[in-house]
């Protein structure tokens, strides 16, 4: 049995241990915020935090996050306005708005650790999280935005 | 224009409509079933030159055509709040945010007042709901506007009955009618009841707002309807539909086009925690549209045991005749047939005499590989079918052609299929195709239970329906003054027609009126030519479609020829337009597509193209010094009825990396309605080509495709976006509105190579990209 908290809740898998994150939190907890978009860790789509660092779920298995707190989309602030959410919507950054869960959980991991990035620590920070839609001139401009407090 | 629309809907076609609006009133939550609909009588359709803007639209020739009835997309409850129906599949470029805040313009709605539902797909209610070919906005302003327009007059109209005062003496304004001259007013919800049981007045008789008095159209003061839940997670795309019971299913598919199951081991899938079942999923023979390529399905209590147990299966293929597709012997065959005559598409003047006579003649050979769409939702549907029944949840931009295809493949009658249309996580052209809609919904009969199909990255890559490969070949003869008086261009690419029915080699007029046939240039003797090329894979349409090889090939064409000339870039592409004037394309070739609309009302306007090339480089600062290893580049096309131009400034560093500091992007649309969601769609637009012209190449060996994820088919990323997108729109001018999804595309690639070749000297003319400048 693997307990872990989500979004401040407890939590119990007693399922496939190597299942991946993704999957329990998508399938079997219906937090469908957590995007799937490769499997491979290589787009970001399904970025949540663990233990406040962010963290592809697609290829972090249950047995990885066992006593961890993890963090999705919809625990990332209680009424959807943390500063980085609050940026994105302020700068209409979505288009399809597929990835852009993760897309943002990976901005709040990187603003909490570094306060005031530079452009190109924003662009070396986001470049796992792929925006087929290609907002990234906004995602950019929301993280400098966010960094200054909306 | 309208009377083109009434001819399309079939009789009858109302009544039924007020009838499913009754039975699916548990769709419209708070709309029907709040019982303030207020619309009660059929709109009549009739000739409106008077009222409407005076142009046509191929609308009407769509398949089940336009309605336009506000009883279908417009009711107002008591409370007040107006619902309005999408009806078009929202896949990032606003359409359902759009298309609603034209009928709430004109409406007098308060948009804070106003709720968006999606409709399900079914086009007998709601006319034509392909989302696709960049039409929503030009097709759907006009019949917007008029059901705004009707739904407002309903209400002044029961509010003067009310006040006992002539309809003309009140006026609605910001969701309430107002008699100025007593002081007296009424909102929406309070009136609603009564209007409703008025006429709805006719087409012919409605005022529609000046242009003046626009609130919401034109200004980009609205954000897109789905932006808070997009931000908190709670915005449903087609994996997020969870049933009781429902069971998860990957399914793993002939990995060669045409090819069958011969047998399968499940016993190690089936040992895998959380299988449940692994069984044979129907497939069909290629070509056949749209239904799926058959396999094996594996059901799993969710989609990570699904996935183990099917890298656990063991399964044998019989490939079939497109084993041999192989892209590297392919691409020889396309380069040696355009280097051949090929069927004669277009033919003014005399292309042979002129090219003969010249002075000097330019050959420019180019080849586009394959595409994957990948948009970053992988395919997914959610299908609940039973003997009788069947509902459908799926991200598609063909919710009438998937209610169709469901219905015909399960044996329903359509009446008996609901399509729920979810929001799409990105869809340029795949999610026309709804195979993977019809693999749940076999499944789910085959299981008695509700099944998610969910398609993997490897998936999607392996099984799209690719943009076409193409090999392209101009020749451009030039005379002694230096004027090009012959342009011969063959352009060789298997069809998407491919997919719908065997043995075509031939592109289809759609796609031959694509930036092939339809060059708007000023030259003497044009000759286009089309060899042929046989399909060995599925081919769909790619966001832009055949303008990505056909752009790449013209506007890469106009910039050597300036190279070879000594000329600036800028100026020759001017040129090469030529004067402002309509280019009758028609006069000289028989296949053309004009993307379905009246030529009329979408000529081929060599100034608008002129004018956007102008605004480009006058915007972009063509011209201006760049410094050492930086180049500027610009293209221009017209697509989709509209007219973009592109100018790029591009740095290369020594090693033959990429960066560009500076997009400037001038878009001609015409009419436009939310200018703020068109710079999003031109933004995009840069990152796609950027996508496209670097790395995008899909390969075959032995009938497979080599690339399986975004490790070997990479897109661009954030660290190769521009520094800078601008975006200059010219003002509507009344012009019929066209295309924005899709047209900001073509120009890109073509400008970025240009750009390369006035930073390094090298010429690109094969995408990707790639590694050629290291």
């Amino acid at each position: 049995m693997i307990k872990l908290t989500v979004n401040g809740e407890a939590h119990s898998w007693d399922g496939d241990p190597s299942l991946p994150l993704l999957w329990y939190l998508r399938d079997e907890s219906g937090l469908t915020g957590t995007k799937y978009g490769c499997g491979q860790a290589l787009c970001g789509a399904c970025t949540v935090h663990v233990g406040g660092q962010a963290v592809r779920a697609c290829i972090t298995a249950m047995e990885d996050v066992k006593d961890q707190k993890v963090v999705t989309i919809e625990g990332l602030h209680p009424t959807g306005d943390h500063p980085v959410q609050k940026a994105w919507r302020e700068l209409q950054v979505p288009q399809c708005g597929y990835c852009q869960t993760g897309q943002i959980m990976q901005a709040a991991a990187l603003l909490a650790d570094n306060h005031h990035p530079t452009d190109h620590q924003i662009r070396e920070q986001m470049a796992g999280n792929i925006c087929r839609c290609g907002c990234y001139t906004r995602i950019e401009a929301a993280i400098r935005l966010a960094s200054t407090g909306v | 224009m309208l009377h083109a629309f009434a001819k399309q809907v079939p009789q009858g076609a109302i009544d039924r409509a007020v009838i499913e609006n009754v039975s699916r009133r548990h769709l419209l939550k708070g709309v029907a079933a709040a019982g303030g609909l207020v619309l009660a009588a059929p709109l009549a359709r009739g000739a409106n030159a008077a009222t409407a803007p005076a142009y046509g639209t191929g609308a009407g020739a769509m398949p089940h055509g336009v309605v336009i009835d506000p009883r279908i997309f417009v009711s107002i409850a008591p409370d007040g709040i107006v619902t309005i129906v999408a009806h078009r599949a929202e896949m990032g470029t606003g359409v359902r945010t759009s298309l609603p805040m034209i009928v709430a313009d004109e409406l007098e709605a308060d948009w804070a007042r106003v709720r968006v539902v999606e409709a399900e797909g079914n086009e007998t209610k709601y006319g034509n709901q392909d989302t696709d070919g960049s039409r929503s906005t030009r097709h759907y302003l006009v019949p917007m506007r008029q059901m705004g327009a009707a739904a407002r007059t309903m209400l002044e109209e029961a509010a003067a009955q009310k006040w006992n005062v002539k309809a003309d003496e009140v006026k609605a304004a910001n969701h309430e009618v107002v008699h100025a001259a007593s002081g007296r007013r009424m909102g929406y919800g309070e009136l609603a009841a009564d209007a409703a049981k008025l006429p709805v007045p006719k087409l012919d008789t409605l005022r529609l707002k000046d242009e003046s008095q626009f609130k919401y159209m034109g200004k980009g003061n609205i954000p897109i309807v789905d932006l808070h839940d997009i931000t908190t997670g709670r915005a449903i795309y087609g994996a997020d539909i969870r049933l009781p019971e429902m069971k998860y299913a990957v399914l793993v598919r002939p990995p060669v086009v045409g090819g069958k199951l011969v047998s399968f081991d499940a016993k190690d899938a089936l040992a895998v925690p959380g299988v449940e079942q692994v069984i044979e999923a129907q497939g069909w023979p290629w070509p056949s549209k749209f239904q799926p390529l058959g396999g094996v399905a594996i059901i799993a209590r969710n989609t990570g045991a699904a996935i183990k147990g099917r890298d656990a299966l063991k399964v044998v293929w019989e490939d079939g005749a497109n084993a041999k597709y192989d892209s590297e012997a392919y691409r020889a065959e396309l380069e040696a047939a355009v280097r051949k005559p090929g069927l004669v598409v277009r033919n003014e003047g005399d292309v042979d005499a002129a090219l003969k006579s010249a002075d000097k003649v330019i050959v420019g050979e180019y080849y586009l590989p394959h595409l994957a769409h990948v948009s970053m939702e992988p395919p997914a549907a959610v299908a609940d079918v039973t003997d009788n029944k069947a509902e459908i949840w799926a991200p598609v931009q063909s919710p009438g052609g998937t209610h169709e295809d469901i219905a015909k493949t399960l044996g329903l009658k359509p009446e008996a299929v609901t399509i729920h249309v979810t929001l799409l996580g990105g869809g340029f052209g795949r999610k026309s195709k709804c195979d993977y809609a019809i693999e749940a919904a076999l499944l789910s009969r085959k299981l008695k239970a509700p099944v998610r199909v969910q398609w993997t990255r490897e998936d999607d890559i392996h099984h799209d329906f690719f943009h076409t490969v193409s090999a392209e070949r101009i020749e451009a003869g030039i005379d002694k003054s230096g004027k090009v008086i012959a342009w011969r261009h063959r352009s060789a690419a298997p069809s998407f027609m491919s997919s719908f029915k065997p043995d075509v080699k031939n592109e289809s007029a759609i796609e031959l009126g694509m930036g092939l046939v339809d060059l708007p240039f000023a030259i003497p003797n044009i000759r286009c030519e089309n060899p042929e090329a046989a399909a060995h894979t599925r081919i769909g349409w790619f966001r832009s479609v055949s303008n990505v090889p056909h752009a790449f090939a013209v506007q890469t064409m106009v910039a050597e020829i300036a190279q070879a000339l000594g000329r600036d870039p800028k100026d020759m592409l001017l040129e090469m337009i030529g004067p402002a004037r309509i280019v009758d394309v028609g006069k000289s070739t028989k296949d053309w597509w004009n993307y379905g609309e009246p030529f009329e009302s979408y000529p081929v306007d060599a100034g608008r193209l002129r004018r956007v090339t102008e605004l480009a480089a006058e915007k972009g600062e063509w011209g201006r010094k760049v410094p050492q290893g930086h180049g500027l580049g610009i293209a221009a096309h017209r697509s989709f009825v509209s007219y973009i131009a592109t100018v790029i400034e591009i740095a290369v560093d020594d090693k033959g990396n990429i960066s560009i500091p500076r997009v400037d992007t001038a878009v001609d649309c015409g009419t436009y309605v939310n200018p703020e969601r068109i710079r999003s769609q031109m933004e995009g637009a840069a990152i796609m080509g950027i996508s496209l012209a670097k790395h995008g190449e899909i390969t075959f060996k032995n009938g497979r495709v080599q690339q399986g994820n975004f490790d070997d088919f990479p897109v661009a990323r954030i660290d190769e976006a521009p520094a800078v997108i601008n975006v200059h729109i010219t003002p509507g001018e009344n012009r019929p509105p066209s295309g924005i999804g899709e047209p900001g595309v073509p120009p890109f690639a073509p400008a970025l190579c240009n750009a390369i070749f006035a930073a390094t000297g090298k010429r690109i003319r094969r995408l990707p990209i790639g590694n050629q400048l290291a």
